[in-house]
């Protein structure tokens, strides 16, 4: 009946919670302290917001409360934007497999499990949308996904979609040691870099096949899903997510990207803070983690606590990431926490949190700060943000509350305890004995 | 003894003598330390407090206001400070800072029992992790093999600084580390390859250990049997010098080190035990310490069902337990105590519980109170500064004392 694949998305994202009724009642939060993330918090505050869309934000006296609103006391509760992990590795993920280096083709969305608990450990952590990746075993490892964590019986419904109903996402590549390795890997960086830019040149001549044929089906090349993937890339529609750790690597990544002109997040960076002006002067933005110790593997081993706050003094665009397993989703706060007790500034600290990563997915007129018109993807705390003792109390997507803090299986989720976790963890294509991956 | 309650003449005299008589190194561990709130773990918080250490030992602790200071002593302030931290479980020192065989000496996979080793053959008292945790306050460390075979090894207790482990060392050998887990099994036919089988051979084990030693008892010197140096680590276990550090997380395994534990009537510390939660009756009953994983790992496999609240749940039991940093195989590749203990003070424990738990509790546990895990006149000098509360994610370290010398003074 109706087009479902074209526009699927859109109808769902304008309804947001309510694909029924026209109007929803709206509901205003009073007496709440808001970090809008755009603009200075806020002390005393009201935040309004009806069919999954926010539609007001602002301080108390000069923000209009509608007359129909349910109004709720938040007793001077924290409400700010749900949290965007731009790499994680939650949902039972499988990606590209050990048969070659490069597999553009490979989609992560064909392998999520929307019954991984890693969902609800995210959304108990106060995390709303994520950039699913598959690890960093391969040169280029397949599509990545950006999926909102709403309560859903199938994976189809957590994904965010564009304006042609097709799953956004970008890709996933790694340079350094992960993907070295025997035969057809490449054992060296030179070759890891030469493969790929064989691989790019191969793309440009499939896109320009593509041009000449001009949707002639006679002229058209034989379709290729690898190729085609990097088309998207080389159009600028799909980013590249770049695994890469020491200096130089680093600096591999920006020499490809700007031979290739495909729009790069450089990502983890444990030596970035050694090339922070050349990556500033790059204008590549920086997914990066901190672990609460160097090492490891050597290209780890200079990683710093101050990688935020050198970038950020640099003039970098910074958010940070859990690359969960490696840190726990929950624990997402605590990141960008030691990122400022190393020197970030706060508001750096709370943008790498929220809106930073919403820029890096493309999403930022949807997400990532308390704006009218944008998602109604909002938490509440019951302290800072930045404090170890703080709780996610509630966790909103599109206006529907995906956690309650207060409903015991969330709860259950939220601290552990017995059923709360898994028996494997996500395979990321390149772990022995949990040695060598991410 | 305690010259510092003297006369301030009398005192300043002593101060004299010691400086004219000590040594250029010993003249630097008279340390005084200043607190805006001092948690002595020894009391109640003192609010404007201050340590004085003298010849790398604690002399005088209390309010500044009542305390004489030799106008001598180097001086440091902090707003908080506390005793230095006490690492209850790790293997820092041994797992080196690379996932590479050349730098990991936790784990020695030829045998499945193998009890001679000694982790003070193997610590590495300048390894830079060792320094990490250090910079974060961690002063002393219980550390050595690391789970993953039945009897993987020895443990120690030794001091984060210093130029070799027998000037840092405390203990050796605290423990023999035995792990009863899927990650001790193995593959391929080789034995322990059932958790069955595990058992079996722990107990045969300690039956021999069990003979040799009634066969060395014997005063006729020819029917002594050879030396063994795998029976002689395990009889300190049966004679109760020292007690088996067991790793299990499951019920089920956590059931077999109680069951072992009272077969062969030895002393046990039950290491890691994320279900420890659902067993608390029957490991109170026991009366042993819990040594309680990182609340950060990661919740799969053994770790499934663990908690942010076990802690919480163990002090409510009344089991003595501590946090500790445990051994990683991947990254981090070291924890750190009070990064652990913050997540148990944010889940539960109270500020005070949490911080003993890596202070006093572990020391006691340790059997080494008399010298350390808190501030009072006889101890050692190991304090560790704070410029907040310790387990706020935004707080520094601003400075580590071991023995009275500022081993650590970067702002982590």
């Amino acid at each position: 009946m109706f087009p479902h694949r074209l526009g699927l998305g859109l109808v769902a994202v304008a309804l947001g919670a309510s694909p029924l009724a026209a109007q929803t009642t709206p509901i205003a939060y009073e007496k709440v302290r808001l970090i809008p993330i755009v603009g200075d918090e806020i002390e005393d505050g009201v935040f309004v917001i009806q069919d999954g869309k926010i539609t007001a934000v602002g301080p108390r006296g000069n923000t209009d409360v509608p007359a129909n609103a349910e109004r709720i006391d938040a007793g001077g509760k924290v409400i700010m934007p749900g949290l965007i992990c731009t790499h994680s590795h939650i949902g039972g993920i499988g990606g590209a497999d050990g048969s070659k280096p490069i597999q553009p083709e490979i989609r992560i969305y064909d392998s999520l499990n929307v019954r991984d608990p890693g969902f609800i450990r995210a959304r108990a952590g106060g995390l709303t949308t994520l950039n699913i990746m598959p690890g960093s075993g391969h040169l280029l490892s397949g599509q990545t996904v950006y999926v909102k964590l709403r309560k859903a019986e199938k994976i189809d419904d957590m994904m965010m979609y564009d304006a042609d109903g097709k799953p956004l996402g970008g890709i996933k590549m790694a340079n350094g040691t992960n993907s070295q390795k025997k035969p057809p890997f490449p054992g060296t960086r030179g070759k890891s870099a030469a493969l790929v830019r064989e691989k790019y040149i191969k793309a440009r001549e499939y896109r320009e096949k593509l041009r000449k044929a001009a949707n002639d089906p006679d002229k058209m090349p034989a379709r290729d899903l690898g190729l085609e993937a990097l088309v998207e890339v080389l159009d600028g529609k799909r980013v590249v997510h770049h695994h890469t750790h020491r200096h130089d690597d680093i600096m591999t990544v920006l020499r490809l990207a700007k031979e290739f002109k495909f729009r790069v997040v450089l990502h983890h960076i444990s030596e970035g803070w050694m090339v922070a002006d050349e990556i500033a002067a790059a204008g590549a933005p920086c997914s990066i983690i901190l672990v609460d110790s160097p090492g490891g593997k050597l290209e780890a081993s200079r990683l710093s606590f101050e990688t935020g706050a050198i970038l950020e003094r640099a003039g970098a665009k910074v958010a940070f990431h859990t690359d969960d397993w490696i840190t726990d989703s929950r624990l997402f706060f605590r990141s960008a926490a030691l990122g400022m007790r190393a020197g970030m500034s706060r508001a750096g600290a709370l943008r790498a949190l929220t809106l930073a990563g919403a820029e890096m997915l493309d999403l930022q007129d949807r997400i990532g700060s308390l704006e009218i018109g944008k998602d109604a993807d909002y938490i509440i705390l019951d302290g800072d943000p930045f404090s170890v003792y703080t709780k996610v109390l509630e966790t909103y997507i599109e206006g529907k509350k995906v956690f309650d803090r207060t409903d015991p299986n969330d709860r259950l989720i939220a601290v552990g305890g017995l059923g709360a976790g898994v028996e494997q963890r996500s395979y990321l294509c390149c772990q022995d004995d949990g040695e060598h991956a991410e | 003894m305690n010259v510092w309650t003297m006369s301030p003449l009398f005192l300043r005299a002593a101060t004299l003598l010691t400086l004219l008589t000590a040594a250029r190194t010993t003249a630097a561990q008279n340390l005084v330390v200043y607190a805006d709130k001092l948690y002595t773990m020894a009391g109640p918080p003192i609010d404007m407090g201050v340590v004085v250490i003298h010849d790398g030992k604690i002399v005088e602790v209390g309010p500044a206001i009542e305390i004489q200071v030799p106008e001598t002593y180097e001086v440091r302030q902090a707003r908080i400070v506390t005793p230095g931290l006490v690492d209850v479980r790790a293997t820092v020192g041994l797992t080196g800072i690379l996932n590479y065989d050349h730098d990991q000496d936790q784990l020695e996979r030829s045998s499945p029992i193998q009890p001679e080793l000694r982790a003070l053959d193997a610590y590495n008292i300048k390894d830079e992790l060792v320094t990490w945790v250090r910079s974060f306050g961690v002063t002393t460390v219980h550390t050595g093999h690391a789970p993953g075979e039945l009897i993987s090894g020895q443990t120690i207790i030794v001091k984060t600084a210093g130029n070799t482990v027998e000037q840092s060392l405390l203990v050796s050998p605290a423990t023999i580390a035995c792990t009863l887990s899927s990650s001790a099994r193995k593959s391929g036919g080789k034995s322990p390859g059932t958790r069955g089988k595990m058992i079996a051979m722990l107990r045969q084990e300690l039956i021999k250990a069990r003979e040799y030693l009634a066969k060395r008892k014997k005063s006729d010197n020819d029917k002594k049997p050879a030396r063994d140096l795998k029976l002689e680590a395990l009889v300190k276990v049966l004679r109760g010098d020292i007690p088996l550090m067991v790793t299990a997380n499951r019920t089920q395994d956590i059931a077999s080190a109680l069951r072992v534990a009272k077969e062969f009537d030895i002393r046990i510390w039950l290491d890691s035990a994320a279900e420890a939660h659902l067993m608390l009756d029957e490991i109170k009953a026991a009366k042993i310490p819990v040594l309680v994983h990182p609340l950060m790992y990661r919740s799969w496999g053994e770790y499934k069902n663990m908690s942010w609240e076990t802690p919480m749940m163990l002090r409510d039991a009344e089991v003595p337990f501590a946090m500790q940093s445990g051994y990683e195989s991947y990254v981090p590749k070291v924890r750190v105590i009070l990064f652990e203990a913050a997540i148990a003070a944010a889940n539960g424990l109270t500020f005070e519980q949490a911080l003993a738990s890596i202070t006093i509790d572990a020391a006691r546990i340790l059997g080494v109170d008399q010298r350390v895990g808190s501030l009072e006149p006889g101890k050692d000098g190991d304090v560790a500064l704070y410029d907040g509360d310790p387990f706020e994610y935004t707080t520094h370290c601003i400075g580590t004392v071991i023995n009275g010398i500022v081993v650590s003074e970067v702002e982590r």
